[in-house]
This record gives C-alpha cells, structure tokens and sequence, in this order.
C-alpha cells in the first residue's frame, strides 16, 4: 500500500518519491545505488522521527484522521481472534458507524466495540464517516449488556468525528441513546478497557468509552468538540482550528499529564498507519496489561473503583474544605 | 437565533452597546414570539410565561428555584465549589477573565444552582442551570455540584430535580467538560439503586453534551413549552444535511410526539404537577381537598 502523506509530510514524501525513482532504476543491472537508496531510507526515517518528535496538536489531529489509519475491524482481526461480528439494534436498523461482536482475546473470551470508518468512497458513505446514529449506541449497549451476562470483558475502540447530526438521528433520540449507554457503563459489572485509536471526537466518542482504564495511542484526540467546531464558536472562524487545537488540549500526552487518561500507547515511527501489524503487537500487549489491572476485582469493587474514578472528574476549588 | 449564537456570552455584545445601558431598565417589556408589548411586573406575576401567547421566556436559576420551592428551609448545596482554569484556556479573551465577568453578571459563580428545598410539604433536592452563565454551560463546578446535590438526596433519602437550560458542555473546560457527562449520569445510578426518584424539566434550551447525559435519564421526564431540546445543534444539523429543518424539529411539542419526553407542563403549574408525580412515585396518600 502506498503511503498518503499528509501537508506537513511534504518533505518525506519528496524524499520517499525519489527513492521510488531509484528502485525503478536499480532494476537495471549494470547499476548499483543500492547503497544511495539505504542512506536515503534512513535519511527518511530519520526525517519522520524528526518531524513526528515535534508535531503541533494540529498536526496530530491530522495524523488522527489519517485515511490510511488502522480502524476497530483491523485490530479486532490483528489482536483477536474468532471475531464474529453481530448486528442491529433489535429496534430499528444495523448502524455500520459501529462494529461489534464476540472474540477471543488471548483464547479468552470477550467482547469488542468500536467506531468504524471506511476505506473507499463506498464504504465511507456506508459507514457514514465514523459517525453514529442513535441505532449504533444501542447496539454497543446491547452488546455491553450481554457481556455482562456471559461474564465477558469488554474491549471498546473509540474513532468518531462525533454522533451524527441529522434529523432522523434526532428523532430517535440521539441524546437519549448516549445518555443510557453513559448510564449503564457506569454500573457494568465487567471490565471495561476503552481505547481511543483516532478521533474521540465529544459525547459521540464517550458513549463507548466509560473505561476501567482508558488508554490513548500516541497520534490520537480526544476532546469536547472538534478543532472546527470550537474554533468557529469561539473565534468564528473554522480557520482558527489549529489554535483551538492546541487550546482545548486533544493529544494524548497532554491528556495523560492532566490525569484525564491512564496511558498513552506509542505508534510506529511515521504513526500508526506505517505499520499496522506493529501497532496492533504494541496494543495488544498494553490491553494485556490494563485488562490485568481490573481483572482481578470483584463485580462489586470494578463498579465503585469506576464509580470513584468518574467522581474525581474534574478541576474546581472547593472554598469550603480550605475553611 | 441559533442555540450557538445564544451559547455565547450576550454581556459581551452589551458591553460594547452603552447606549442600550442608558435605557431604563425594567418598564415594558416585549414578547419574542407574538411582540406584545407587556409591562414587565404583569411578566414577573406571571412566571416569565407572556400572558397574550403563553411563551416561556427564559427565567434565571433563582428566580426558578423561587418559584418551585416553598419559602422555608431552603439551604443551598455545593456553593463552596467555584471555578478554576485548568487548561490556561483563551480564545479572544481569557477564560477567567469570561468567569468574571459572567460572575460579576449574574451574581452566580457558575452556571448551577443547586438547593435542597419543599414542594408543598415534600422534601426535594433541586438543581437549576443558570444560561445567563457562558450559556449554562457544563464544566466541572456544574458536574461536582449536581453530583453533590445527588449525594445530598441519596444521603437524606429525597427525589432529585434538575432544571436544564444550557447550550451543552463548555469548551473552555475542554475533556474536562466531557467527563462530567459521564460523571453526573454515573451519580443518578446511585440514587436509582436507593430508589429515589429522578425528575427532569428540560427548559429551553436544552443541548448538546448535558442533553445527552442525565437529561433523559429522569423516571420523568418533563419539558417547557416550546423549549428546543436536542444533541446537534439546528444550526449545525441543517450545515449537515443541506435541507431545511421540519417545523418544530426538535421542539418540546415535537419531542413528545416522538415519544421522547413523558410530559409539557406550563412552568405555571409546574410545582402542582412535580408534587404530584412525586407523590405518586413516593406512594404518599393523595392530598386532601
């Protein structure tokens, strides 16, 4: 697969293109720049290193939104195994913005949730760009639920732009399929691993992502709004999307030192669409490790430790307890 | 205007207007929806709700919990929990510097008030949204109140009440803001395990990121006339799908017709009707006379 190089790539992808043109030469056998292509390789490598060391919150955003980037039914075929993928809401309709079924996570069973976003134009369209109905929230939840019942842990992925804003989704009751899913995560008495793997993008991305332990790779947002949308309520102008992006604080490391999140997983050199396999073994092993942390508690204590861990939400100060 | 446009603050506009400050305040007052001209103390006596057409008028936090609650024994819940700044957030201004002056506006600290509080005898909790604070936008003093006001009623066995008038989460806040969606919806599981009752009255508006909380989340859930209620924003719903809005959408009205509230109850008899939901949910005798 050929690599899309975001705006900012604009120098590696000069220098991967030429390398491109002397593979095609090196065919010819009475030439050798094998040597001249390996020092051109590193010198890429080394100039995405670079580049990834120091990318704005924008930039991030960018790389978030990567069309290339793994999606949930990619790692639930690189980390699992045994998918079987089930549908529907029972009530209205099969929302495809939202995957769901059982696996196997280490030969144990288990249940996986995610945001899906398409590939092609096709799919995109299908899968209406990530963002899901109201029909989608209730099939998480029917999932969620019958985890529960069968003792299953559950493993969600988290990559929305946000719920859909259209009028059917409003007529079903968007805000109600959040607010229930919100509601009944909190008592779920299984574990709950959430990982947000591109955009967490609002209410849209919390709906699946009331954890036990919260992780976030290294290139992903998670944030109230979108850049756009805060930008042009509170600047007026989506152009200030980079601003706001660095602003309201959406990245991964930034998220993690203000206690909003347990851990940041690292993505390959170049981000997590470099290499999917690579980023799937580096998931896998921090899914391992945050699973164990809850797995041992009891029903009883997984709730009240979340219950807990969502009451300590929150900066504020108290003038009463200084008095 | 759109929710959006209300979501921001209004005393910015003001402040930039003097010459509407040397206006009078207060003699005659107009009704947005019909435009009859009203003198604004037959408004007060009448709830804010405009005696030609009936349109609620938005009403601030205390002049609702005034309204709702008998006058005796009323102690305020969570006043303590102010503001702070986690992010170092600016936009065109700072946030803290929108603090103040939305404080120094309102008279609030922020954009929930909560009380615990009668309705005609029956002991209650209830929490109210101010919109005149940054659109009664939810950050964490909104989350940590209302979650200290379920905690009140779940310790001293009451019903809880909340009163929604908000444009949704507050930005400024960032995934701080977020995070007490989850948060004030995981407080009321607690009082459903205590099976105390959960009653909400949307006001308009009632949107985004609190909307898609614990808004629908009540035993009953009940709605002002006309209050637009609903995730998306009409604004960003019509960008979206490129067609125009049905009439109504997204409507008190509308809502019910869709089956997602239980009731509209005119904010003027309001107390009566909460009194007596809940005194059917609590099993009380019925009230004499």
């Amino acid at each position: 697969m050929k690599t899309t190089f975001l705006d900012f790539e604009q120098p590696i992808s000069e220098l991967e293109a030429k390398i491109e043109q002397l593979r095609f030469v090196q065919d010819d056998p009475a030439v050798d720049i094998s040597g001249e292509i390996e020092r051109l390789e590193s010198k890429s490598l080394s100039l995405t290193k670079d580049l990834y060391a120091k990318l704005t919150p924008w930039q991030i955003a960018q790389v978030a939104r990567h069309p290339q980037r793994p999606y949930t039914l990619d790692y639930a075929r690189l980390i699992f195994t045994d998918f079987e993928e089930l549908h529907g809401d029972r009530a209205f309709a099969d929302d495809k913005a939202i995957v769901g079924g059982l696996a196997r996570f280490n030969g144990s069973s288990c249940v996986v949730i995610g945001h899906q976003k398409g590939r092609d134009t096709r799919e995109k369209i299908q899968r209406n760009f990530g963002m899901p109905r109201p029909e989608g929230y209730r099939k998480a939840l029917r999932l969620m639920q019958m985890a529960e019942k069968f003792n299953l842990p559950v493993f969600t992925f988290v990559d929305t732009p946000g719920a859909y804003p259209g009028i059917g989704a409003e007529e079903r009751g968007q805000s109600e399929a959040i607010g229930r899913n919100l509601y009944v995560m909190a008592e779920l008495k299984v574990p709950i691993i959430s990982t947000v793997i591109g955009e967490g993008g609002s209410g849209g991305a919390l709906a699946i992502a009331v954890g036990d332990q919260v992780l976030m790779l290294q290139y992903a947002t998670y944030s109230v709004i979108s850049p756009e949308g805060c930008a042009s309520i509170l600047w007026k102008s989506a152009e200030k999307a980079a601003i706001a992006a660095e602003s309201m604080g959406i990245t991964a490391s930034r998220l993690e030192s203000l206690g909003l999140i347990d851990r940041v997983v690292a993505e390959p050199v170049g981000g997590a669409h470099r290499d999917h396999t690579a980023m799937a073994e580096t998931l896998k092993r921090a899914l391992q490790d945050a699973l164990r942390q809850v797995s041992d508690l009891s029903p009883a204590e997984l709730v009240e430790r979340r219950f807990e861990r969502l009451m300590n939400h929150g900066r504020f100060k108290d003038q009463g307890a200084a008095a | 205007m759109s929710w959006l446009k209300k979501l921001l603050p209004p005393r910015i506009k003001k402040a930039e207007s003097p010459v509407r400050k040397s206006i009078p305040e207060g003699l005659w007052s107009k009704c947005p929806a019909c435009d009859a001209v009203l003198y604004r103390s037959d408004l007060e006596c009448n709830q804010a709700v405009c005696p030609k057409c009936g349109h609620h008028q938005r009403l601030r936090a205390r002049a609702r919990l005034d309204l709702l609650l008998d006058p005796e024994g009323r102690v305020e819940i969570g006043a303590a929990v102010v503001p702070m700044d986690p992010l170092r957030f600016k936009d065109s201004r700072k946030y803290p510097e929108r603090l103040t002056a939305a404080q120094n506006e309102t008279g609030e600290q922020d954009a929930l008030v909560v009380m615990k509080g009668a309705i005609h005898g029956q002991q209650v909790v209830v929490a109210c949204f101010e919109f005149e604070f940054l659109g009664g936008s939810m950050g964490s003093v909104v989350g940590e109140r209302f979650v200290r006001g379920a905690r009140a009623a779940e310790e001293q066995r009451l019903p809880f009440i909340c009163i929604t008038a908000t444009g949704g989460a507050r930005m400024q806040e960032g995934l701080f803001s977020l995070m007490q969606m989850a948060k004030t919806t995981a407080a009321i599981t607690r009082l459903a395990r205590r099976k105390l009752p959960f009653i909400t009255v949307l006001a308009d508006p009632t949107m985004g990121g609190v909307s898609a909380s614990f808004c629908f989340m009540g035993d009953v859930v009940i709605a002002e006339p006309g209050a637009l209620i609903g995730f998306a924003g009409p604004r960003v719903i019509e960008q979206t799908v490129r067609e125009t809005l049905p009439e109504g959408f997204q409507r008190a009205e509308f809502l019910l017709e869709k089956g997602a509230i239980d009731m509209i109850v005119d904010r003027r008899q309001l107390r009566d009707k909460l009194a007596a939901v809940l005194g059917l949910l609590t099993r009380q005798p019925a009230l004499e006379g």
